[in-house]
């Protein structure tokens, strides 16, 4: 579970990709490339190794007119899964 | 013929190497220093492979780092806008040079482990000295900070040092560590009495990783490649045939897979004389299995078709004789009952000596069959 204070980043190693060939956002990772939707482009991008998961997610929400709380589940729900695969990390 | 574009190359930079492992996925007939693509070739095929979409760019061997233009590879690859990774046994890097590659942009390497100590580990790389300087390197991957995979290569000689490799990946700050069974082709064949597991080491190792998947989530990823042999189904090779990725050879031979070249009747194209994309889309090589429709029974009426699409060419070359026909791993093949009686035997084979790889250019040693 990530918690309101943490401060989600992208390890080394770890890095969005635009792909030219397939006009899509991918993220780059130790043997892998992940194709990103739209949601998921958005929500890596916001990461910026300062603000907080909660700051993220507020912002998110007044961006896309949004309940705060819905977003903040689907975006832990995303961000969680990239933790478990250690494409992600979080400091306080 | 509908392909899409290809993911990750592997570019074999060069095929020599200080180690000798006894199942190095090298050919039999090694590339010889002097017919090596030269660096501004590499660097031309690492912007061919950005241009037709590939992402992901391995740079291997033999040893890579045996390539005095390691560093100048790595910047290139990375100017063309690919995701590089190392793959080495660490022999051959000092701390500067692979500073050298931190500054060069390399995004990751992956590590070989022969064994968790300097008795098993030399043994099986057939280098003394060489698991000392392999912990030196790992202290020095960790200092600076790159992302690391450690790759393990397990067989019935040092499966009992599972638990103790896991373990090592964490010390050393790894992220992931893959867990490979050898896969028994070229070098490996000739192994295959002292190396096949046992089919109670194959499933004590599933436990092992089942249990080490669950204790380590979010510290390890646990990729497992498990033993071939002892499985009901075959593996989806290389993702599909001609679906996803591409080899190159150190003299610039383009395979669809890296053991391609024992399957006699297939020709492949060169990197001096053809742009990669010609190759990937119009090669005979790639073409020859890409899709379904070569596929014999029981494959072209199974429903897992698409799954696993048949297995592994050569595996079916190298066993029944036909590249065309169902890896007999699979439960379905006519060939498979003789391939678990074959496993068996080699799997209680008193052997236990090795047939180390030569270098390149020396002789090839004759396995006592
Ligand atoms: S498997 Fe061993 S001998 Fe072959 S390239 Fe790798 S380290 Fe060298
Ligand atoms: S019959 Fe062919 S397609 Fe079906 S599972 Fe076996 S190898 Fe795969």
């Amino acid at each position: 579970m990530i918690a309101k204070e943490d401060i989600p980043f992208l390890p080394r190693g770890v890095r969005l990709h635009f792909d030219k060939v397939r006009d899509q956002w991918v993220l780059l990772a130790p043997e892998r490339a992940v194709t990103l939707d739209q949601v998921g482009q958005a929500i890596l991008s916001e990461l910026d190794g300062i603000r907080s998961f909660g700051t993220i997610t507020e912002d998110l929400a007044s961006r896309y007119n949004a309940p705060a709380e819905e977003i903040a589940k689907d975006t832990g729900g995303f961000l969680g899964a990239l933790l478990d695969r250690r494409f992600l990390e979080l400091r306080q | 013929m509908n392909a899409r574009p290809p993911i990750a190359m592997l570019a074999e930079l060069t095929h020599r190497c200080p180690l000798s492992c006894p199942y190095c996925s090298n050919p039999i007939e090694l590339a010889r220093i002097d017919s090596e693509l030269d660096t501004e070739t590499w660097k031309r095929v690492f912007r061919e492979a950005a241009e037709i979409g590939v992402l992901q760019l391995h740079l291997s061997g033999g040893e890579p780092a045996s390539r005095r233009d390691l560093t100048e590879l790595v910047a290139a690859a990375r100017e063309a806008g690919l995701y590089t990774n190392l793959i080495t046994s660490g022999i051959g890097l000092t701390e500067r040079r692979l500073r050298e590659l931190d500054e060069a942009g390399l995004d990751h390497i992956q590590l070989s482990l022969q064994g968790t100590d300097a008795a098993m580990a030399d043994e099986i790389g057939g280098y003394r000295g060489g698991f000392d300087r392999k912990m030196q390197v790992a202290g020095w991957i960790k200092d600076i900070g790159f992302p690391l995979t450690l790759n393990a290569v397990m067989h019935r000689r040092n499966l009992h040092q599972l638990p103790r490799s896991i373990e090592l990946a964490v010390e050393m700050g790894a992220r992931r560590i893959e867990v490979a069974t050898v896969q028994f082709h070229g070098w490996a064949l000739k192994n295959r009495d002292t190396l096949m597991p046992t089919m109670e080491q194959a499933r004590e190792t599933d436990a092992i990783v089942t249990e080490a998947r669950k204790r380590l989530k979010g510290v390890l990823v646990i990729d497992y490649v498990p033993a071939d042999y002892h499985s009901d189904y075959p593996k989806r090779c290389m993702g599909g045939w001609a679906t996803t990725g591409l080899n190159v050879t150190p003299d610039g031979e383009v395979l669809p897979c890296h053991a391609a070249q024992t399957i006699p009747h297939l020709q492949f194209d060169n990197v001096r004389d053809n742009h990669l994309r010609d190759i990937w889309y119009d090669g005979s090589a790639f073409n020859a299995y890409r899709g379904t429709d070569w596929m014999q029974e029981p494959c072209q009426s199974c429903d897992r078709k698409l799954k696993d699409f048949g297995g592994c060419r050569c595996q079916a070359m190298a066993i029944v004789g036909d590249a065309a026909a169902t890896d007999p791993v699979c439960i379905k093949s006519p060939h498979h009952g003789a391939l678990q009686v074959q496993a068996d035997a080699h799997a209680h084979s008193d052997r236990k000596d090795l047939v180390h790889r030569t270098a390149p250019g020396k002789p090839i040693p004759e396995p006592a069959e």
